[in-house]
């Protein structure tokens, strides 16, 4: 349920501290180690897993549903794209997943905006947001004169079904 | 012990630095090329608000380059599974405008899955794409950081100001240094408050631990309504509250069991409730039960009480007996 810290790993380099959405990750004020203050307020977000250099952190199952024994760990590398998992069960099942977070070169393809030139006085007046009707994609689709998609196929509708 | 107040100006001065915050803040960048848009968010805009941990699904796209579904078929949706009670020009607006910004999500780097043999996003139900979202919220806090003029991070916002030259507007916003214990005080031309809803509002039968086993984000603390309306604003669509139930020992949306497991769910002796009681919950609710698919907060609101009836008939349904009223 909650994230805990090997203290032999952990530098006190406090990314988690920066990191934790929830604000419990800190930094002991003796030991120069990161701590979980309140455990009970922690969403095993994972957030703080992720963002240890040190790979110091490691979150444990809540003690009543996932008894001590079993272990999920998280390593993210930014620069190859991608998050691995590795789930260790009680038993000793073993299962490793491998998924993309990204599938460009981080952040290159945000545009901009400040660069860009200003929206015409008829785009600023008009219902269509950043780079519609192009990223709407409804080229194929029939269209208004607003650029937004015209569908009138109510066709399929069944006598109480309302999806 | 005196504490420091920060006075900044701006533009537009968006309220929480969560998926709504973070794209509020791109989107103001286009329209408003010379504005100063400043986020203010109580964690940090990397990993904050509920997607915090990621996303393996967008739940709303409508996928109109294929004529999958349409605006209409949305607010149809959302208006059978909210009985009536929506804003149906809110929700087409969304979801005319949805889309685009998953086209956009997908040229910025988020990996979305496609059906090896359509070629389309890999749908789970009728409405979700399927996603790599590890870094979903990363990836638009990128873009909000590449907007913003300026991020506070970790500055918690607990004040809408009116302002005092003009009736009936709001004139900025207050809040503390959720570390330093420093006041801020922003004075915007436009506030956008895209702050979390409400998690903890009623103490789960959990205790120690499993006091913060929760579905949505525990750091959620119902910002969203408290701002707007401390100030007065009117608020829309809050006619339904919906009170989750969540099953013992798991704190995930129940739904994505029926949805991709093709799960139903039982009771502590063995029976399919929603069969077991469909004639009682059909008295109180009426044809809505039928409707495909039924309302949430109906299926919510009859699992309440199908325990009392449980109670009440212990030995089953017994149709001409009075049930217990509604």
């Amino acid at each position: 349920m909650s994230t805990f810290v090997y203290m032999t790993r952990c530098d006190g380099c406090g990314m988690c501290v920066d990191i934790c959405p929830s604000d419990i990750m800190h930094i002991d004020k003796t030991l120069r180690r990161a701590v979980n203050i309140e455990p009970n307020m922690c969403w095993e977000c994972y957030s703080c897993v992720k963002a240890c250099d040190q790979n110091a952190i490691d979150a444990r199952g809540y003690a009543d549903f996932s008894p001590l024994g079993h272990s999920v760990r998280a390593l993210r590398e930014e620069e190859k794209g991608t998050i691995s998992w590795k789930i260790k069960f009680r038993n000793g099942t073993e299962k490793n997943f491998c998924s993309p977070i990204t599938t460009k070169p981080w952040g290159e393809y945000i545009p901009e905006l400040a660069t860009e030139p200003s929206p015409s006085k008829d785009v600023y007046d008009g219902e269509l947001l950043y780079n519609e009707p192009k990223y709407l994609k409804t080229g194929e689709v029939q269209t208004a004169n607003d650029g937004l998609p015209e569908m009138t196929k109510i066709g399929k509708l069944k006598q109480g079904v309302y999806y | 012990m005196a504490r420091k107040t920060h006075y900044e100006d701006c533009d537009i001065l968006v309220v929480g630095g969560g998926m709504a915050g973070t794209g509020a803040a791109f989107e103001s960048r286009y329209w408003g090329k010379d504005m100063k848009i400043i986020v203010a968010e109580k964690a940090n805009i990397d990993r904050s608000g509920a997607v915090a941990q990621g996303l393996y699904a967008i739940n709303c796209y409508m996928g109109m380059q294929w004529g999958e579904n349409a605006p209409e078929d949305h607010v149809r949706y959302a208006r059978n599974d909210l009985m009536g009670m929506v804003r149906e020009d809110l929700a087409y607006d969304m979801a005319r405008h949805v889309d685009s910004a998953v086209h956009m999500f997908e040229e910025w780097g988020l990996p979305l899955m496609r059906n090896k043999e359509t070629g389309r996003y890999q749908r789970e139900g009728k409405w979700q794409i399927m996603i790599h979202g590890e870094s979903y919220k990363p990836i638009v806090a990128e873009a909000a950081k590449k907007s913003a003029d300026k991020i506070y991070n970790r500055v918690m916002i607990t004040h809408l100001l009116m302002d005092e030259a003009k009736e009936n507007r709001i004139g900025g916003a207050c809040g503390f240094n959720m570390r330093t214990g420093e006041f801020h005080v922003f004075r915007a031309k436009a506030v956008v408050c895209a702050a979390g809803g409400a998690s903890h509002i009623f103490k789960p039968r959990s205790v120690g631990e499993g006091m913060g086993r929760t579905w949505y984000a525990p750091w959620s603390n119902g910002s969203a309504y408290a701002l707007p309306i401390a100030v007065g604003a009117k608020m829309t669509q809050m006619e339904n509250r919906i009170v989750l139930t969540r099953f013992k020992d798991g704190y995930g949306p129940v739904g994505a069991y029926f949805l991709h497991l093709k799960t139903y769910t039982q009771n502590a002796a063995g029976e399919n409730y929603e069969k077991k009681w469909y004639d009682n919950t059909k008295a109180i609710v009426g044809e809505y039960l039928d409707h495909v698919p039924t309302p949430t907060c109906l299926r919510n609101h009859a699992l309440f009480k199908r325990q009392s009836w449980r109670w009440t008939y212990p030995y089953g349904n017994y149709g001409s007996i009075p049930r217990p009223s509604p």
